[in-house]
């Protein structure tokens, strides 16, 4: 209010112009580098883990470190990578796809990010009181009574988690005020990009989930410290309780992690096959069916724990139903390039590799999904296998077909195709040579969360550690390119791709500080 | 005035988001270090909620200011609503939670131990319960003695709570109304009200913690019943008076000429969270007290 400005794109310089930015392209930017950075703050603790490994016995670390790794690697990359690098996607799109100036909540906006590099500030201290116990070492899932006995860590852990609970839930408000509420004249619900439409979702499953999952760790935090009973059954509780609670939130978030891939990848496939997106309306009703069967599927994380039969085949039924609207996607996407005039830019390749490799995900989720042969999978490293396809070759892939796919948009230049086609090369093999094997060794028995195995499992774990390797240092390409794009390279024209239709490619590139002045109109 | 794209209100780069930020950390890692017996865990704690109060009074009064001044077209007030919408879909979805545990301990959990004759033998598994090592329940009524607690009965405060929240909604409602009708003395009145009822429900409330500990045996740390029991009242008394406070500042507010018939989003926001705290209360009253 102080100060009034006159240029729409005027704002402050140097470091305050992040700390106190209410502009949905410089908070976008703050999300995808935070989120850049923390992925190798995990992949760091990912690759101290498959160091481990690379031989039976212990070498490098001692199991408390081990385990402490293990748990700190799946927070950071599901609460610190993968859902702040979508809400970077969110920030810098939402606008630009419907036509808006700015997020409808511009100082919240600001609000939510900033949250998250306190709350990792708080987690990740952990690592450095090893003294005192050091971080969180009972996996991410926290289960009691592991998470009851644990020390200092826990707490910290717990609390942190509030925070990037509070950082969601405002995140989620300001998508959904910004999607109902900034949408240009003429574009109705059905008219929006397909990357909007699961983001909406998304955004409604973190306000259904995150809440809960503050529920549940505030009830570990009372049973710690204030002698609540939820979890004890010698006052009439139960520690299972805590698995149904953490799950009916970690199941929808499982959808909160891929859905928004599943926007990106119905944005690129369309654009370098040059045809529209096949089945447009019925890839909004398969999101919807997702997200609304993703609230009744929790327990097939925990058949083995015991449950009424009745419960289990519900539970099994109702998880094999997911594959049904997942198995429309995968079919539109494939009907999309079907005759298409396809090109094979970098942002196209990560689109196709993703619908290959996440079908795989999907469907060793399918195996793990019946429930006898679930008793043979649980906590081994199928598991592992089934969870990084998702995530890895699915969400991180998607991920970075989407960066590939805006940053020619966002930076004003090129990127270098060159470097982006090692980049993705690298990526693949060293992602497959991590991830592949670990079904052999699940079916064979291997158990995860475990620094030692048996003498026979050895040269699958070698293959995986050298994977691993290979695909964590092939990133430090990608962090090249996108400093060499930011800093220059060849024009990027208003439209980017030959292929590419949609409101954000009619701004220049890069587009102007606050994205549309005057509402377009759609017809 | 900031700069006004077409006419949707974009504010100005602002300082207040990160220090509640940096706020919400201090009073985080002041929590942490005091459950933990840190002697320094306190004195962060009070920085962090210094800083959060701060932070409202300097963030909401700006809020305020532009909302009086005339910044906010209908397009922006349709954003605050969606914003507060989902806001307490969110707290339902924490209560929910909580009401998960409560219905899952007392349908299968207490069952199931009552129903394993090895581990816990002689253990009756009615509700309610502190579980088979916990203290034992008696009737209503009777004085509890050592290991044994009274639970809670529905038809003394607890009844009394309820019509005093049902009619806070009512004159709440009242206050609305009046405030369309643009009669500033009925929306004043109403509103006085309703923090008064407001302000007697939180009375009783404590008066009854204090009953339950002193007299009923009745504490947190008394099996699931005492868990569930003050886990469930005691988020919702903490909503009510944050609801109550709410309240307060939208009267000051109302004293101070605020809001008029066509333009008091921060009235209504205000109005639906007190309707969103007098429903789980509803719920509270049947399956916490009653049932
Ligand atoms: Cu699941």
């Amino acid at each position: 209010m102080a100060t009034a400005t006159a240029h729409h794109d005027a704002h402050p310089t140097g470091i305050t112009r992040w700390l106190f930015t209410t502009n949905h392209k410089d908070i976008g930017t703050l999300y995808l580098v935070f989120s850049l950075f923390m992925f190798f703050v995990g992949g760091t603790m990912a690759l101290i883990i498959r160091a481990e490994l690379f031989e039976p016995g212990l070498q490098i670390t001692n199991p408390h470190f081990y385990n402490q790794m293990l748990t700190l690697h799946a927070l950071v990359m599901i609460f610190g990578v993968i859902m702040p690098a979508f809400v970077g996607f969110a920030n810098w799109q939402l606008p630009m796809m419907l036509g808006a100036p700015d997020m409808a909540l511009p100082r919240m906006n600001n609000w939510s990010f900033w949250i998250l590099p306190f709350a990792f500030t708080l987690l990740l201290s952990t690592v450095f009181m090893q003294d005192q116990g050091g971080g969180p070492a009972g996996g991410w899932t926290m289960y009691p009574p592991l998470a009851i006995q644990g020390g200092i860590g826990t707490d910290f852990t717990i609390l942190s988690i509030h925070m990037m609970g509070i950082s969601s839930v405002l995140g989620a408000i300001n998508v959904i005020a910004t999607i109902l509420n900034m949408r240009a004249p003429g574009m109705t619900l059905m008219k929006m990009p397909l990357f909007v439409w699961t983001w909406l979702i998304t955004a409604f499953l973190l306000i259904g989930a995150m809440p809960v999952l503050a529920g549940a760790v505030t009830m570990l935090l009372t049973d710690r410290h204030f002698g609540t009973h939820f979890f004890d059954a010698a006052g009439g509780g139960d520690p299972v309780l805590f698995q149904h609670v953490f799950w009916f939130f970690g199941h929808p978030e499982v959808y909160i992690l891929i859905l928004p891939a599943f926007g990106i990848i119905s944005q690129v496939i369309p654009t370098f096959s040059r045809k529209p997106l096949f089945g447009y309306n019925s890839m909004v009703y398969a999101t919807a069916s997702i997200a609304f069967l993703s609230h009744v599927v929790w327990a097939h994380h925990m058949f083995t724990v015991g449950m009424p039969v009745a419960g289990e085949l519900f539970f099994m039924y109702a998880t094999m139903l997911i594959a049904v609207p997942t198995g429309v996607k995968i079919f539109n996407w494939i009907a999309t390039m079907w005759r298409g005039a396809l090109t094979f830019e970098t942002p196209m390749l990560f689109a196709i590799a993703f619908v290959i490799l996440f079908t795989i995900g999907g469907l060793s989720g399918l195996m793990l999904a019946i429930v006898p042969a679930d008793f043979q999978y649980q906590d081994t490293y199928f598991v592992v296998a089934h969870f990084h396809y998702v995530l890895v070759t699915g969400a991180i892939v998607a991920i970075f077909a989407g960066a590939y796919f805006w940053l020619p948009k966002w930076t004003g230049h090129m990127y270098n195709e060159r470097l982006g086609k090692w980049h993705f090369w690298l990526t693949m093999i060293g992602m497959n040579l991590t991830f592949f094997p670990m079904h052999f060794l699940g079916l064979a028995g291997m158990q995860r969360r475990v620094p030692d195995y048996a003498l026979q499992f050895t040269d699958f774990n070698q293959w995986a550690s050298v994977g691993a390797f290979i695909f964590g240092f092939s990133q430090l390409l990608f962090v090249i390119l996108v400093i060499q794009a930011v800093r220059g390279g060849k024009r990027a024209t208003a439209q980017v791709w030959e292929g590419a239709e949609g409101l954000e490619w009619t701004l220049s590139s890069p587009p102007p500080y606050h994205s549309f002045a005057t509402p377009p109109v759609v017809k | 005035m900031a700069s006004a794209h077409g006419s949707y209100y974009l504010p100005n780069p602002s300082p207040w988001p990160i220090v509640t930020s940096a706020s919400l950390f201090l009073l985080a890692l002041g929590t942490v270090l005091t459950i933990n017996g840190i002697k320094l865990g306190p004195w962060l704690m009070l920085l962090g909620a210094l800083g959060i109060i701060a932070m409202m009074t300097s963030w909401f009064g700006q809020v305020i200011g532009e909302s009086e001044s005339g910044a906010y077209n209908a397009q922006v007030d349709r954003s605050f609503r969606w914003g507060m919408a989902w806001f307490i879909f969110s707290e339902v979805m924490f209560f929910a939670a909580f009401f998960g545990a409560l219905f899952y301990v007392r349908m299968f959990a207490v069952d199931w131990i009552g129903s394993n004759d090895i581990l816990w033998p002689n253990f009756d598994p009615t509700w309610p319960t502190a579980g088979p090592k916990g203290p034992m329940p008696i009737a209503p009524g009777s004085i509890p003695g050592p290991n044994q607690f009274t639970p809670m009965g529905a038809w003394g405060i607890p009844a009394l709570n309820t019509l005093i929240l049902l009619s806070s909604g009512a004159t709440v409602t009242w206050a609305h109304w009046g405030l369309l009708k643009d009669n500033r003395a009925q929306l004043i009145t109403g509103l006085f009200l309703t923090v008064a009822l407001g302000i007697s429900f939180i009375g009783f409330q404590a008066y009854e913690y204090v009953h339950a500990y002193t007299e009923l045996g009745l504490t947190l740390k008394t099996g699931i019943y005492g868990t569930t029991f003050f886990m469930l009242t005691g988020f919702h008394g903490f909503h009510v008076t944050m609801g109550t406070i709410m309240l307060i500042v939208i009267l000051l507010r109302a004293l101070k000429g605020h809001f008029r018939p066509d333009h008091h989003f921060g009235f209504e926001a205000v109005a639906w969270y007190w309707h969103f705290v007098d429903v789980v209360w509803l719920f509270l009253f049947i399956f916490v007290y009653w049932l």
